[in-house]
C-alpha cells in the first residue's frame, strides 16, 4: 500500500490552486490592456505604414504627378496603369491613373520610385469593398484620397525625410 | 588604301588604317569611347569632349579621339608604336570633368522628358560620370523655338553637340539650324526663327543625345520601355526605308529607323516617320456593302454573298495599288486568272514594260547611285519622291558627283545642271555622262506616266547603254515592283485591263478614277477614295499589321513583319482574297502565308532571297517614237500620296504648311 503524499494532500484541501489561479486573473485584471477596442479605438501606426494608395497635390492644388511612369515600370505586381500626354498648357499630365487594389502587394516600390512624391502609401487600411469593382481605383479616387489623407501624408513623408 | 599603322590602344596592339580617327581605331578594338557630338555619318564637331582619351606619341593631355587621327600620333624614340589608354586614372578622371560640365547647366527632368530611358546622357552619366554635383549655383535658361509641328524642342536640355545643326546642313541640305552666342550664351536655333522646312527634319529627334529635340506629336505619350518593338520595312515611298514600329497595346506609338547601309543609311522621311497617327483613323474595321446607292455595314459573307452574287460569269479586271505586299498581289492574281479576268498595277499609267526587269527596276542599286560620279534625274524629283534617296544623291555630289536634271526645275538641296525639259534634250546628257566613270540614269515616274513613256526609257536605256551607265527607275509605289516582278500586267496597261471590266477588284487603288457602271470591291485599310466609289468593302490590314515581301525600287525584297493587329474585323490582304477565291468557287491552292510564300517564290524566285538584290540582265528597249510634251511631275503632295499620309493630322498640317510656303506671299507682306 502506497504511502500518502501529505503536501500534496494539504495543498489539495486549502484550495491552492484555486487562489493561485484567482490570484493570477486578478493580477491581469488590474494590469493595463493589451489590446484596442479596434473600431472605436486603434493602435498606433509608423510613419512607414504602407496602406492605402493615394495622389497627392501640390499646396496650389495642382497635382503632383507628372506622368512619367516609373511607378509603373517599377511595379513587380504590375497594377498600376498610366497613359498621359500633353495637357492644354502643355505640361505633361496623366489622363489615366489606374491602380488594380486588388493586384498592389504594398510594397511601396512606387512611393520610392516616385520623384515628386505624388504616388504615396498612406495610413488607411480600413478600404474594403463589397464588390472587387470597387477596388480598381481611378485617378479621380486617388486624388480624393490624397485630398482627404494629405495632413496625415505630409506629416509622414516630413517624419520619414530623415532616413531617405 | 594607305599603310596600316601600328597602334597599342589599352595594352592591345593592332593595325589600322592611318586615316582613321582614334575613336574608330578603337571601335575596331572593341573599346568603347563615350560621345556625344560624333556621329560616324556627319562630320566631325570636337566640341563635347567626351570622348578624351590619354595618348603617348601625342599630346601629353587627355585627346580628343574623335578628332585626332591615327596618323598625326608619332611613334616613341625606339620606334615604338603610339599607344591610346581609355582606362587610365586620367581618363576617369576626364570623362567625369566632362560629365559634370556637361550638367552644369543640364535640367534634372528625366522624368518629364520624352528621351528619359533611351537617352545618351543619362546612361553615360550613369557609366562615366559621378554621383553628385558640386554646381550650386543657377542653372542656365533658353528660349525654345519653334521648329513646326514636327520637333518639340526644351533647349534648356541641348548640350551644344551641333549634330542637329550638322545634319540639317550636311545631310538635309537645308541649312536651317544654327548655334549663335559663345560660352554659356551659346545656343541652337533656327535661323530667323523660322520652322523647319526639311522633309528629313525627323531624324533630328534621333540625332540628338538628349531631349532637346523631341517628337513632337509622340509626346508624353509613352515610354521606351513600355513599347513592343518589330522591325520590319515601310512602304510610303518605295525606297523601303527600314523601319522599326513601336506599339504599346495595340496602337503604334511611333515609328524609327533601321539602320541598312544599303538602303535607308540611318534616316527616314518625315512622311514615314509621323504617319501613325493615319494608322487610327479612317480605318475600315469592317465589311460594307452598297445597298440603293448606300454603304451598309455587312458581315464577311454577306459580302462575299454579294461579290459572288455580283462577279459570276462577269469580265473580271483585278487593280493592285501602290501598297499591296507581293503576297497579296501574286493571291489576287490567281484569282484573276482562275476567273479568267485581267490584273494591272501600274495604275498610274507609268509605261513600265512588263517581264523586263532592266527595264522596270533598272541595275543600279542604291549603292551605285551614291557611288555615281554622275547623276541623270529624268523627269523625276527625288526630294519629293523619295526624300532619303535624294539625301544620298546629295551624298554623292558632296563626293564630287555632277548631277543633271532632264524635266521641270526644283530645289533638289544640292546644284545640279539643267538640261532640258523634255525628252528631245536627251542627247545634251551623254557627254557628260560619257565622261564619267560610274554613271547612272535615274528615271522617275513624271518620265513614264505619259503616252511616250516607253519610248522615253528605251532611249534612256540607248543613252545609258552607250554610256555605260547604270540605270535606276525611281518608284513611287512601295509595291509596285514586287507586282510587276509577279507580272500582275496586262498588254497593254489600264485601258486594256479595264477594257469592258464589269466587276473591278481593286487592291488598295485610291489614285484612279474607275470607269461607271463597273461593279467595284475595294480592298483595304482605310476609308479613302477608293472605298467611296466601292460596291463592296472588304477591309484589310495597313502595313504594320501584317507580314509581306516588298521590293524596293532597286529590286531589293524586303520583309514587312507584323507590329500589330488591325481593328476590327480587318483581316491579312491574302486571307481575304483566299477566303474570297472560295466563295467565288475559284479555291485557291494554299491556306497559310508559308504555303502561298513558297508557291510564290518557286515561280519568282529572288522574292526568296530577302535582302539580296539580284543582277538584271540588261535587255534594252526598241526605241519608239516621242513627243516635245515637257517632262511633269507626279502630281500628288509629298505628305498625302498614300491613304495613311490622307489619314493622318500631322501629315495635313505638314501639307497645309508646305503650300503655304510655295504660295506666293500677298503683296501686304
Amino acid at each position: 500500500m502506497a504511502s500518502i503524499d501529505w503536501t500534496r494532500a494539504t495543498r489539495y484541501f486549502l484550495l491552492a490552486d484555486f487562489f493561485g489561479g484567482f490570484r493570477l486573473g486578478m493580477r491581469y485584471f488590474f494590469k493595463p490592456k493589451t489590446t484596442v477596442n479596434y473600431p472605436h479605438e486603434k493602435g498606433p501606426l509608423s510613419p512607414r505604414f504602407r496602406g492605402e494608395l493615394a495622389l497627392r497635390r501640390y499646396a496650389n492644388g495642382e497635382e503632383r504627378c507628372i506622368a512619367c511612369k516609373l511607378c509603373e515600370a517599377i511595379c513587380p505586381a504590375q497594377a498600376i496603369t498610366i497613359e498621359a500626354e500633353p495637357r492644354d498648357d502643355g505640361s505633361r499630365r496623366t489622363t489615366r491613373y489606374d491602380v488594380d487594389m486588388t493586384k498592389c502587394i504594398y510594397c511601396g516600390f512606387c512611393q520610392e520610385a516616385c520623384p515628386v512624391d505624388a504616388i504615396v502609401l498612406g495610413q488607411n487600411f480600413e478600404f474594403s469593398t463589397e464588390t472587387r469593382e470597387e477596388l480598381f481605383y481611378n485617378k479621380d479616387r486617388l486624388l480624393a484620397s490624397g485630398d482627404r489623407w494629405e495632413p496625415e501624408l505630409a506629416r509622414n513623408l516630413e517624419l520619414d525625410a530623415p532616413y531617405r | 588604301m594607305t599603310d596600316l599603322r601600328k597602334i597599342i590602344i589599352d595594352g592591345m596592339e593592332l593595325e589600322v588604317d592611318p586615316r582613321l580617327t582614334l575613336l574608330q581605331a578603337c571601335e575596331e578594338a572593341g573599346v568603347e569611347i563615350p560621345r556625344f557630338c560624333y556621329h560616324e555619318r556627319l562630320s566631325i564637331a570636337g566640341n563635347c569632349r567626351m570622348c578624351l582619351v590619354e595618348v603617348k606619341g601625342g599630346p601629353p593631355k587627355p585627346a580628343a579621339s574623335c578628332a585626332m587621327q591615327v596618323k598625326d600620333l608619332r611613334p616613341g624614340p625606339e620606334g615604338q608604336p603610339p599607344e591610346v589608354m581609355t582606362r587610365t586614372p586620367m581618363v576617369k578622371k576626364a570623362r567625369e570633368g566632362v560629365m559634370e560640365f556637361l550638367l552644369i547647366n543640364h535640367p534634372l527632368d528625366c522624368p518629364i522628358c520624352d528621351q528619359g530611358g533611351e537617352c545618351d546622357l543619362q546612361d553615360q552619366a550613369m557609366a562615366y560620370g559621378v554621383d553628385f554635383s558640386r554646381y550650386r549655383e543657377p542653372k542656365r535658361a533658353a528660349i525654345d523655338p519653334d521648329l513646326g509641328p514636327l520637333v518639340g524642342t526644351c533647349m534648356t536640355r541641348c548640350i551644344s553637340c551641333t549634330r542637329c545643326v550638322r545634319f540639317l546642313t550636311e545631310v538635309a541640305g537645308v541649312p536651317e539650324m544654327g548655334q549663335t552666342g559663345r560660352g554659356e550664351d551659346s545656343e541652337i536655333t533656327s535661323y530667323l526663327g523660322a520652322m523647319l522646312t526639311s522633309e528629313l527634319q525627323g531624324n533630328v529627334i534621333d540625332l540628338c543625345p538628349v531631349g532637346a529635340l523631341t517628337n513632337k506629336p509622340y509626346a508624353y505619350t509613352a515610354r521606351p520601355w513600355e513599347l513592343r518593338k518589330t522591325e520590319t520595312i515601310d512602304v510610303i515611298d518605295a525606297l523601303g526605308t527600314n523601319i522599326r514600329v513601336d506599339v504599346r497595346g495595340r496602337e503604334v506609338m511611333r515609328i524609327l529607323p533601321r539602320n541598312h547601309d544599303g538602303v535607308n543609311e540611318e534616316w527616314m522621311a518625315d512622311r514615314s516617320r509621323f504617319v501613325w497617327d493615319g494608322l487610327r483613323r479612317q480605318r475600315l474595321d469592317r465589311p460594307y456593302v452598297r445597298r440603293d446607292g448606300k454603304l451598309h455595314a455587312a458581315t464577311w459573307a454577306e459580302a462575299f454573298g454579294a461579290i459572288a452574287e455580283a462577279a459570276r460569269g462577269k469580265r473580271f479586271a483585278a487593280l493592285a495599288g501602290d501598297l499591296a505586299p507581293a503576297e497579296a498581289v501574286y493571291a489576287l492574281r490567281e484569282l484573276a486568272r482562275a476567273l479568267g479576268g485581267t490584273t494591272e498595277c501600274r495604275v498610274d499609267g507609268a509605261r513600265l514594260p512588263a517581264g523586263n526587269r532592266s527595264a522596270y527596276v533598272g541595275t543600279a542599286t542604291i549603292r551605285d547611285v551614291e557611288a555615281a560620279d554622275a547623276i541623270l534625274l529624268i523627269g523625276s524629283n527625288p526630294r519629293n519622291e523619295a526624300p532619303v534617296l535624294n539625301a544620298r544623291m546629295r551624298k554623292a555630289w558632296l563626293n564630287g558627283c555632277e548631277i543633271a536634271v532632264l524635266g521641270e526645275p526644283a530645289d533638289l538641296a544640292y546644284p545640279y545642271s539643267h538640261l532640258g525639259t523634255g525628252p528631245a534634250d536627251l542627247d545634251k546628257a551623254r557627254d557628260g555622262l560619257a565622261g564619267a566613270e560610274r554613271p547612272v540614269v535615274v528615271v522617275g515616274m513624271g518620265a513614264l506616266c505619259r503616252a511616250d513613256g516607253g519610248a522615253v526609257l528605251g532611249r534612256a536605256m540607248a543613252l545609258a547603254g552607250e554610256t555605260g551607265a547604270k540605270l535606276l527607275v525611281l518608284h513611287t509605289a512601295a509595291g509596285r515592283v514586287g507586282a510587276m516582278d509577279l507580272g500582275f500586267t496586262t498588254e497593254g496597261g489600264m485601258e486594256a485591263a479595264l477594257d469592258g471590266a464589269e466587276v473591278i477588284y481593286a487592291l488598295g487603288v485610291d489614285e484612279v478614277d474607275l470607269p461607271d457602271g463597273a461593279f467595284v470591291v475595294y480592298q483595304g485599310s482605310h476609308g479613302d477614295r477608293g472605298a467611296h466609289r466601292a460596291d463592296v468593302i472588304l477591309p484589310a490590314c495597313a502595313y504594320t499589321e501584317e507580314t509581306g515581301i516588298f521590293v524596293n525600287m532597286e529590286g531589293r525584297p524586303q520583309l514587312a513583319n507584323r507590329a500589330g493587329f488591325p481593328p476590327g474585323d480587318a483581316r491579312e490582304n491574302w486571307a481575304i482574297i483566299r477566303a474570297l477565291s472560295a466563295a467565288l468557287d475559284a479555291t485557291l491552292p494554299f491556306d497559310s502565308v508559308a504555303d502561298l510564300r513558297a508557291a510564290m517564290v518557286s515561280e519568282v524566285p529572288h522574292l526568296g532571297r530577302i535582302d539580296q538584290v539580284p543582277e538584271n540582265a540588261w535587255t534594252p528597249l526598241p526605241a519608239g517614237d516621242i513627243t516635245d510634251q515637257a517632262f511633269g511631275s507626279v502630281a500628288t503632295d509629298h505628305y498625302l500620296g498614300t491613304p495613311i499620309g490622307r489619314a493622318s493630322e500631322v501629315m495635313a498640317e505638314m501639307s497645309r504648311l508646305s503650300r503655304s510656303r510655295s504660295a506666293p506671299p500677298l503683296a501686304a507682306e
